[in-house]
């Protein structure tokens, strides 16, 4: 056992009782809660007893676990209760979860992004079953006079085994709540876990499956209007005119009119990021009065600034793929030199698209502020930040602005910009009543944040014998930099240069699921293959060989690396003893790929169909070391997901514009994939290593276009460069 | 405004609404059945599949005028107590990430395995194909109705 202080976010140990009943505050649990089976109802407890800002213990041993972080398909909402409910010591089967609003005097960090809720909550969530597990003993202790430490405690029952004295957590929960909040606690070794790493269903699948409201899409509320707003048709053009009375007559149309959602004054959050500064609301009674209204409004735009087409963007990176940067972002030994006396030398440059996020359930947020009141609750990322704007916005305190997340239809980054937040609250203000604010699939799809575009250019130089002398790596993307230089193979080449630049574009870009690694580690781990086969080596066993050099003699300040390159090789050669690669002839149809993001390793292994037509992925196997895995079953399912998606987006997907306008506005122009596209099956593999949790929301995606660019180069003897791969000519069939 | 009466999950229900509204707004904005999903408006992506008479059909582009005396039946409506043999397998397999798409997915399914109890993998692939999934579950969408089928 670990003894732990209790400081990390001691606030949230200290007893609140304006918790009570979480949602129940604002009237909103039938949204909030979840997981109640209808035993559970029918024994719901007379009491609750807050012991900590993450519990509640009813008089009859049932507890309500508070979920901190807002659940966008990841499975926070089981995996972090999973964790509180270990260290409480209590049976699954007793535990209700519920949405925490957003308190940061109790909770820290309650976003949703960068893989990080559970690495980041980790310890405070065990702290917090711990604190709890620890007052109901020492209340047992003093109600038997017995010593605190011959109480054990199992499943939600306290027990002294001398005096065969036991009690329910529930039977103890009152005078709990008169005991000091400890100093220190004792965390369970991860040795005795009993609901950590085993598989638990999601808390919210029976609403899932029979429909139940749990979106913000799903609000309803007495009175409520709904709102839709118009945007600029395209990026570099702002409001000019509009035509809103003759439009404002029509049936259910309550008012149209021009607003400005971020005044120059309002103090802008990063989460801020792609909000357009002036919009036309259209308020009415229901969803498709106002989309029709919206059809017979004619707005006219001006021009800011340039109109940029994707050929612009396309010329510009390559542009810059000629230029060397002032300042190298790493640079060890001397490429040039090493250049010069390569026996062998690949060179290739890999370009991707901007991508839409295409949130099934897209933007949309229910506001109803008043002069003494805020309300929010809906779809969001980052409540946090949202306050923060709305407190400069709407020229409130924070403590009059409640803010809940919903369930969220799909993240991916989108919802990190919480632009329409701060819009459904600036239209109910000027309406005085509550309104939710709706985007229709083409304002979701064209109103941009998106995931930039990128080019990349690679040089890598072998000596005779096939050794990795030199790798000179040089990458561009709109308004964003790209080149991680401290990743791999950074430490594992003597001569090694890493230039990155940034074109600055009006199209507005945001983080997209595994931000920058979701197009360059499928571009690093092919180019790794062509010079794997370049060196005439396996791909498997020339990156193996990096990792020994990696290991054994790094190039420059080890600690400079981002990465661990024993867990690194670790995975690959996990994958490689699961697929059999040495016994398989992978010639024909298998690709290889490793990357290492969000603190966790992932390698895979991609086998095609071989036959006609657009080859089809048989399987994928995928070794994964994100430490301690909370969930497996649900750990499994966010792996396949993000294969689905990375072979997906790579394949299929694409956002181009002309003269600044999206050409694609919906799925009909925006092709995402397909049951019939998927693999036909994933096989994961967890690294059992019991260190803390890494990410995983985001780990599985980015490697595994490398394992497909580098498994079509098998099947159809052609390398693919530039994504979506589909587009590439002459077309990509078997 | 017309007035309209429906037969949706068994039961008689009033709107009085505009005839070129979609079946999809009518049941979210004045019937409160908000299980059946937005997602494209121009039945691309299957988040909105309800049954009408039996059959899987796009709500966002059903006019409430066209429906008629036909039988609508929602996710909401599938089951009395969620235990449809393709929500218990969703259950069991445990599909959903975001979960936004799956009543969709699951009124799909749920219309092919009546009218193919037996249907083979690639069967199945080809029903689901016209139900997006966002997070790339389609994998265990597979697996469950595979479950469905056989139990």
């Amino acid at each position: 056992m670990t003894l732990v202080k209790t400081k990390i976010g001691r606030r949230a140990f200290i007893r609140n009782t304006g918790l009570a009943g979480g949602g129940l505050v604002l009237g909103f649990n039938w949204l909030a809660s979840c997981k109640m089976t209808p035993e559970q109802v029918s024994t719901l407890p007379k009491e609750w007893f807050n012991l900590n800002g993450f519990l509640k213990v009813g008089d009859n041993g049932l507890v309500t676990i508070m979920s901190p972080n807002p659940e966008i398909g990841q499975n926070v909402k089981t995996a972090m209760p999973m964790i509180i409910a270990e260290e409480l010591d209590v049976a699954w089967k007793d535990v209700i979860v519920e949405q925490a609003p957003l308190n940061t005097d109790i909770f820290t960090r309650q976003l949703a992004g960068g893989s990080q809720s559970i690495r980041q909550g980790w310890e405070s969530l065990r702290m917090a079953g711990a604190t709890a597990r620890h007052m109901l003993k020492e209340a047992a202790a003093k109600a038997w006079e017995v010593p605190f430490d011959e109480i054990t405690t199992k499943e939600g029952q306290l027990m002294h085994e001398a005096s065969g004295k036991s009690a329910g957590y529930g039977e103890m929960a009152s005078a709990a709540t008169a005991i000091e909040v400890p100093e220190e606690v004792e965390l369970k070794d991860i040795n005795t876990f009993s609901i950590i790493g085993t598989d638990k269903k999601n808390v919210d699948g029976p609403k899932i499956v029979t429909g139940q409201p749990l979106y913000g899409l799903d609000i309803q509320r007495e009175g409520m209007l709904t709102a839709m707003i118009v945007h600029p048709p395209a990026f570099g053009m702002k409001y000019k005119s509009m035509n809103a009375e003759s439009v404002k007559s029509m049936p259910g149309i309550k008012d149209v009119f021009h607003f400005e959602p971020y005044t120059d004054e309002v103090e802008k959050q990063w989460s801020d990021g792609g909000g357009i500064p002036e919009l036309v609301a259209i308020v009415g009674n229901s969803t498709w009065e106002c989309m029709q209204a919206k059809k017979a409004l004619q707005v006219e735009w001006e021009e800011i600034s340039k109109l940029e087409s994707s050929a612009y963007h396309d010329e510009a990176l390559a542009a810059l793929m000629n230029k060397p940067t002032e300042q190298p972002a790493r640079k060890d030994g001397d490429v040039e030199a090493a250049f010069k006396k390569a026996a062998k030398i690949v060179e290739s440059t890999y370009t991707a698209p901007y991508l839409a996020h295409n949130t099934m359930e897209p933007m949309n947020f229910f506001a109803h502020v008043t002069p003494e009141k805020a309300e929010l609750l809906g779809p969001i990322q980052t409540p946090e930040f949202l306050e923060k704007t709305l407190v400069s916005r709407l020229g409130m305190p924070a403590e009059k602005i409640d803010i809940m997340m919903t369930r969220m239809g799909g993240g991916f980054g989108r919802r990190l910009y919480g632009t329409f937040a701060v819009e459904a609250a600036v239209i109910s203000q000027k309406m005085n009543a509550p309104v939710k604010l709706v985007y229709s699939r083409e304002d979701d799809m064209t109103q941009g944040t998106y995931r930039p575009s990128y080019k990349i250019k690679y040089k890598a130089g072998l000596d005779e014998k096939g050794n990795l002398i030199a790798w000179h790596v040089r990458g561009a993307g709109t308004n964003d930099d790209l080149v991680w230089e401290n990743r791999f193979p950074a430490g594992a080449v003597d001569n090694y240069l890493a230039e990155k630049h940034v074109l600055q574009t009006n199209v507005t870009t945001g983080a997209w699921r595994a931000p920058r690694s979701n197009f360059i580690a499928g571009a690093e781990q092919a180019f790794m293959d062509e010079v794997a086969e370049a060196s005439g080596k396996d791909p498997i066993e020339f990156r193996l060989e990096l990792f020994d050099r990696a290991i054994n003699n790094p190039v420059g300040d080890p600690k400079q690396n981002d990465y661990d390159p024993e867990r690194y090789a670790g995975v690959l050669k996990l994958v490689k003893e699961k697929s059999n690669w040495n016994g398989m002839d992978n010639g024909k149809s298998r690709g290889v790929s490793a990357y290492f993001c969000h603190d966790s390793y992932v390698a895979q292994v991609l086998d095609l169909e071989e036959g006609s037509g657009m080859p089809r992925v048989n399987k994928v196997w995928c070794a994964v070391d994100c430490g301690i895995v909370i969930n497996p079953l649900s750990a499994k399912n966010q792996v396949e997901g993000g294969i689905v998606d990375g072979i997906g987006h790579s394949t299929y997907s694409a956002m181009t514009f002309t003269d600044g306008k999206p050409n694609q506005s919906n799925f009909d122009t925006y092709r995402l994939i397909r049951n019939t596209e998927a693999p036909k099956e994933v096989e994961t593999f967890f690294v059992d290593n019991g260190i803390d949790p890494t990410g995983l929301g985001e780990p599985s995606l980015p490697p595994i276009v490398g394992a497909l660019a580098n498994a079509l180069y098998k099947a159809t003897g052609r390398r693919h460069y530039s994504q979506p791969f589909i587009n590439d000519r002459p077309p990509l069939v078997g | 405004m017309a007035l309209f009466t429906l037969n949706i999950n068994g039961k008689k229900q009033e709107v009085d609404v505009d005839p070129t509204t979609p079946m999809l707004w009518v049941l979210r904005d004045h019937l409160n059945l908000v299980g059946t999903k937005y997602g494209c408006g121009i039945a691309q992506c299957g988040a909105c599949t309800i049954h009408l008479e039996g059959t899987a059909t796009r709500a966002c582009m059903l006019p409430v005028s066209a429906v008629g005396n036909q039988a609508i039946t929602t996710i909401e409506g599938l089951s009395e107590n969620g235990d449809h043999p393709v929500q218990k397998a969703w259950l069991e397999v445990d599909v959903p990430q975001c979960g936004y798409c799956q009543a969709g997915q699951i009124m799909t399914a749920a219309a092919f395995l009546e009218k193919n109890p037996n249907p083979t993998e690639e069967e199945i692939e080809m029903a689901m194909n016209g139900n997006i999934c966002r997070c790339g579950t389609y994998l265990r969408i597979r697996k469950a109705v595979k479950m469905a089928a056989n139990s």
